[in-house]
């Protein structure tokens, strides 16, 4: 029988490599968004696992609409990205300094 | 016995593509490696028995969300070497972060400090439960707030992606509305005055 656990920890290694995979990849914009969405599949997988070892269906619809936000966020980043490219003929995070922040 | 197996499984890819997305050169096959990623970890749902979330991953992350990622990749034409400069520099600051992350997380979720095993599992659900039934009851009762909120939230979404890449084109022909708007009538029409000829 697999236990609560088991589940948490893979998803806690998922984590990991996706903070490991934005802390490596600083310069590509499209690698960060790809390691975005690889957590929010952690936290997900998290919340559907303490859903039914609860047995109750309200993490489902956390997770339901967790993947619609990130939908959302997917769409308006890569438009984004589209449109830095298109001004810029760049997505290095360095060459972003223009509002000196 | 056969759970454990799919379960190893299962995780055992979504941890090697999640490790791949993260090291490959090449944008393509780390979106390529992503959706291997979400393949096997909706593996992971349906062993949890959350089918309809399971199927709706593979729907809207495969079918809608990598192929985005995977057509604005293609479009951009990015140098991947400049953009992997100082990429083994940043390795053991990363494995650092990662380990000791992952050391903090183990000891809070793993399965002897913080009693996380006195959750113990429920049975499994008989063969004629539906979990899209039990999902949609509580989403549309329940939740019926926040769904609304949703909705809009995508809405907003379409039309934000809409008007950040839209490109004005000079091929396109469009109507001023201000002006049109401030138009009077003595702009548009003017009356003359002609004699009238005599008949013959």
């Amino acid at each position: 029988m697999l236990a609560l656990a088991d589940y948490l920890i893979v998803s806690a290694i998922l984590l990991c490599l996706s903070v490991a995979g934005i802390i490596m990849n600083r310069k590509n914009v499209i690698i960060l968004l790809m390691c975005i969405e690889l957590m929010l599949l952690a936290v997900n997988t998290n919340f559907i696992a303490f859903s039914r070892f609860n047995d109750d269906v309200s993490g489902q619809v956390f997770v339901f609409f967790i993947l619609t936000v990130a939908a959302a966020e997917a769409a308006i980043g890569l438009a984004i990205l589209v449109v830095l490219f298109r001004n810029k003929k760049s997505i290095n995070v360095e060459d972003l300094n223009s509002m000196k922040g | 016995m056969f759970e454990q197996v799919l379960f190893y499984v299962f995780s055992g890819l979504v941890l090697f593509a999640a490790a791949m997305v993260i090291t490959v050169k090449n944008p393509v096959h780390a979106a390529l490696c992503l959706v291997l990623a979400f393949f096997s970890s909706s593996g992971l749902w349906l062993l949890l028995e959350a089918e309809f979330l399971a199927i709706a991953l593979v729907l809207v992350y495969v079918g809608a969300v990598m192929v985005l990622f995977l057509f604005v990749v293609m479009m951009l034409d990015i140098n991947i070497a400049e953009l992997r400069e100082g990429f083994a520099g940043y390795v053991p600051v990363a494995v650092l972060v990662a380990a000791a992350m992952l050391v903090l997380l183990s000891t809070i979720v793993g399965h002897v400090n913080f009693g996380v095993d006195s959750i113990q599992g429920v049975a499994a659900h008989a063969s004629d439960y539906s979990n899209t039934k039990a999902l949609g009851m509580s989403m549309y009762t329940d939740f019926i707030w926040p769904f609304e909120i949703a909705s809009v939230i995508l809405l907003v979404a379409i039309v934000a992606a809409i008007t950040l890449t839209l490109r004005k084109s000079r091929q396109t022909k469009s109507a001023n509305p201000s002006n049109q708007v401030a138009v009077k009538s003595g702009d548009r029409v003017r009356l003359v005055k002609v004699p009238s000829e005599p008949q013959e």
